[in-house]
């Protein structure tokens, strides 16, 4: 299929001249600058004209290139960069505009995509960059009283920077006010001809919100007219904190991002920082990283099942895929110490090999878990009431999926057999067979049924792992491995020299970019790491998931009953880290 | 068949229902700890027996705390109503011959009175606590409970026409041959399923369904209040067990054991059937819940008791 259509850099000059130019990355990315006026135009084109179009927008960002050493010879202040993701090509491309510091504008692109309005504001709040025609241009992640956008590189980075925070009356008052709801800006009415809404207000604490997420609905009797999320309670800054910790240091964050995917996380991480300093992970360690990310695709979708099953009522599952899940942390504490954020995942492999008996328990797990698996289903998939609240709620299309960002198994749902891990193969999973499930209609249920068919799929592949795990090495020889292998250091002062480099400082990423994304527990989770030649990333974007899921809240829920928005939140499986990040 | 003394017997029984819902806490909880593979409370004396003890004496001491906002007098009154109303259908509840306050001629339809006035408990509670969640699930509330006792009722009087009479003993004696449950297996059915809807408990625990409505009804109580609550849901559980064991299973009918140990296991029996309810099925939504109960249970409870009455007519002509 790739073969009939064009390249679509050819295609763009073609059109554009001598206004285009284009850029060579380390990722292969196909990778085009154009100038901002021309931006709207090329994303039309290449959503809706182009041979192969690029039918969804993956992400959407910028990066601060002002400190920038190694950066392109385009002059610039700022660049927006957006990813596309074309699913007939199965290719990403990559396009950029530069924007000067006395004109931070760029056209909106909400008017293509529905999607890009939550995008454009995160890049509004994170780095002051205007989006001209952008229908609500508000702070999305930050509180709205906060001076300043974080993700620019004179904003302070540590809490020691910025002096002692304290909370006076004052501003307590202040921030309360700014926390009320005002249906008007969000062009609601209060009242039509017959009715006064409710409006109410959901989280940030709240049992049915899984974690600090607001909702605000606005109802109709119990009917939903319209809402609004509102996120960024959980923002940590994780992507600031990714300038400032070294390409290896940085691993232990990347597990808090989607906190229920653990070692998932890190391997998003590490294959864009694998591209970056082009390591290729041994066999041994490849597997044994497709192993543990299965299992904690299973973990992840354990939590997802029993506390699916507690949004619409029902109190037993919970307390069942709870106790799985810890029969499954057993097994990743055996092997990595540690539970929920293991942090096991290195530069060139994983940070230590298996331990001896580790096959036994895999064993043990993989005979244990399929009877559990037919009892859930006996005891949630084909419960009738459990059925009557999830059939026929909240549906969608492929088409309306792949408009606004929706990846994994919520895409499956729809019926679109699309999976990165058999269609992009990384860290070897072309290796194994496994099927992907998929289902019909798109609406919550089917939601369900691919989770639970993949929780199967996640154990057959572990089953392969353990089956034909491959002898050797667990981490790459490389020199930017990281940290790098010690067997000779004592013995020349080369290998010590540069693994005492290696060690206090971290390695230095050859200068570039690179998109690194896989199939995680809830859908593509990639990173885009820009390298300026030195031990930090320059900039380190998290494309999550969760975050478009979470925008198609009040698409999914307007006109429904309170009970089914818990029916449509719990079906799409979100994590407010992995949100909010 | 009133009992001679009839103080020490209300004394009593008020004494045996208060410590059989607080006791029920403790079994529920353990009940779905086993059930879900876990321990439950197994820490406050043996067995965790205690546990009940202890969380009563923290709720009395907690801080009593009426909402500046809300309506204070009803607010104060609402938690009351639904004690009251429990605990005065117990005294036509004959637990074995002789063991019963007040044999009403009536008593069937002073219970079904008692449990329509213990629905103002919730929807008071809803309205006063001028809190949004609250106030959504005492409508709920209001509307469930007025959709199910409508067949409630219909649904008992196959019964009473089978015994010919709205008192209790006369109903249980009227069983001496067989259990009502097997003419009357649809009223059975249908009773079971409001029963559960009238004590609010899952699957029928909308108003107050967590994950939607926080708490629903009851969102802004704490302390006692909140305790009048809890244990008025309980004793309704208590209640409608008993009711089912005399209208169906016969009282404190069998054979050997003495007539309260009879009643007493019927009566357990169906509590435990509610607490596994409780543990297995999921939450239907609201309208779901009413065109359930309009579209197939009120129905239902017609035919039964156009086929009930038509059957006993040729039966005793």
């Amino acid at each position: 299929m790739t073969a009939t259509v064009s390249n679509p850099v050819a295609a763009l000059r073609e059109r554009y001249g001598a206004d285009l130019v284009s850029e060579e990355t380390i990722d292969g990315v196909p990778t085009c600058r154009l100038p901002r006026a021309r931006i709207h135009e090329t994303l039309k084109y290449l959503k809706n004209e182009i041979d192969g179009p690029y039918r969804m927008l993956y992400d959407l960002t910028a990066i601060d290139e002002r400190t920038r050493l190694k950066r392109s010879s385009a002059r610039s202040d700022f660049t927006v960069v957006y990813h596309l993701f074309s699913f007939e090509r199965n290719a990403y491309i990559r396009i950029k505009t530069a924007l000067e510091t006395d004109a931070v504008s760029v056209d909106t692109i909400t008017d293509l995509w529905p999607s890009a309005n939550w995008y454009e504001r995160e890049v509004w709040d994170m780095f002051g960059i205007r989006f001209s025609g952008h229908p609500h241009l508000q702070r999305i992640l930050m509180p709205r009283s906060w001076v300043g956008h974080p993700l620019r590189k004179d904003h302070p980075a540590r809490a020691t920077e910025m002096g002692p925070f304290s909370l006076s009356a004052e501003k307590e008052a202040t921030e309360q006010e700014l926390l009320r709801f005002r249906p008007e800006e969000w062009g609601m009415r209060r009242s039509s001809e017959d009715t006064d809404f409710i409006f109410l207000n959901i989280g940030p604490q709240h049992p049915g919100t899984h974690g600090v997420l607001r909702i605000v609905l606005q109802l109709d009797g119990e009917e939903i007219v319209d809402c609004v999320p509102e996120i960024g309670f959980h923002h940590r800054g994780a992507e600031k904190m990714g300038e400032r910790q070294s390409w290896h240091t940085y691993i232990p964050y990347t597990d808090r991002v989607d906190y229920l995917g653990g070692v998932m996380n890190n391997l998003a991480y590490l294959t864009a920082v694998e591209k970056l300093a082009g390591i290729t992970v041994p066999p041994r360690g490849q597997v044994i990283r497709v192993m543990l990310s299965e299992l904690f695709r299973i973990i992840s979708h354990l939590v997802w099942y029993g506390t699916f099953a507690q949004d619409v009522g029902q109190m037993s599952p919970v307390f069942y895929t709870f106790n799985d899940r810890e029969r499954a942390f057993a097994m990743i504490e055996a092997i990595c110490g540690a539970r929920m954020h293991p942090n096991w995942f290195r530069i060139g492999g994983v940070a230590a090999d298996l331990p001896r008996g580790w096959d036994g328990m895999f064993r043990d797990f993989i005979r244990y878990f399929p009877p559990r698996l037919a009892e859930y289903d006996k005891e949630v998939m084909r419960n009738r009431i459990f059925q009557a609240r999830t059939k026929g709620i909240g549906v969608i299309t492929k088409e309306l999926g792949i408009e606004w960002g929706l990846t994994g198994p919520g895409l499956r749902a729809s019926g679109f057999e699309w999976d990165f891990r058999k269609k992009q193969p990384y860290s070897g999973y072309e290796q194994f067979e496994f099927d992907i499930p998929t289902a019909t209609r798109g609406d919550c249920y089917d939601r369900a049924v691919v989770r639970v068919e993949e929780m199967r799929q996640s154990l057959r592949i572990i089953e392969q792992c353990v089956d034909h795990m491959p002898d050797g090495a667990y981490k790459s020889d490389h020199p930017l491995a990281s940290p790098p292998i010690k067997d000779r250091t004592m013995h020349d002062i080369e290998t010590l020299i540069t693994h005492f480099l290696s060690v206090s400082w971290g390695p230095v990423m050859p200068a570039g970019e690179a998109l690194g994304a896989i199939e995680a527990t809830k859908g593509n989770n990639g990173y885009y790491l820009v390298s300026d030649g030195s031990t930090v990333s320059y900039r380190t974007r998290i494309r999550t998931p969760s975050f478009p899921h979470m925008q198609m809240l009040p698409l999914l829920c307007r006109g429904r009953m309170v009970p089914d928005l818990l029916a449509v939140l719990g079906a799409m499986d979100f994590v407010l880290a992995d949100i909010d990040r | 068949m009133t009992s001679p003394y009839p103080i020490v017997t209300m004394i009593v029984i008020l004494a045996a229902a208060l410590t059989l819902a607080a006791g029920l806490i403790w079994v529920e909880r353990r009940l779905l700890a086993l059930w879900q593979d876990r321990y439950g409370p197994n820490r406050v004396g043996p067995f965790g027996l205690l546990q009940v003890l202890a969380d009563m004496i923290k709720i009395f001491f907690k801080e009593d705390w009426i909402p500046p906002f809300a309506d204070k007098a009803v607010f104060i009154v609402a938690p009351a109503v639904i004690l009251v109303t429990v605990l005065m259908s117990f005294a036509v509840v004959p637990f074995a011959p002789g063991i019963i306050i007040s044999d009403l001629n009536v008593g069937l339809l002073f219970v079904l009175g008692m449990s329509s006035l213990g629905v103002y408990s919730v929807v008071l509670a809803g309205w006063a606590s001028e809190n949004k969640y609250a106030l959504l699930g005492g409508v709920r509330a209001a509307a469930q409970m007025m959709s199910y006792e409508v067949f409630m009722g219909l649904a008992l009087m196959g019964v009473v026409l089978l015994a010919g009479s709205f008192n209790l003993t006369s109903i249980v004696t009227a069983q001496r041959h067989v259990w009502f449950v097997v003419p009357q297996f649809i009223g059975f059915v249908l009773f079971l399923i409001a029963g559960v809807a009238e004590t609010r408990r899952l699957p029928f625990d909308l108003p107050e369904a967590e994950s939607e409505l926080i708490a629903g009804f009851h969102s802004e109580y704490s302390g006692m209040k909140f305790g009048m609550f809890f244990v008025g849901e309980y004793l309704g559980v208590i209640l409608i067990s008993c009711l089912i064991t005399i209208l169906f299973f016969g009282g404190w009918l069998g054979p050997v054991l003495p007539p309260i140990v009879w009643f007493l296991i019927k009566m357990m029996f169906f509590i435990c059937f509610f607490i596994l309810l409780r543990a297995a099925l999921p939450r239907p939504r609201f309208d779901q819940l009413m065109s359930w109960g309009w579209k197939v249970m009120l129905p239902l409870a017609l035919a039964n008791l156009l086929v009930t009455g038509a059957v006993a007519l040729v039966w005793s002509s």
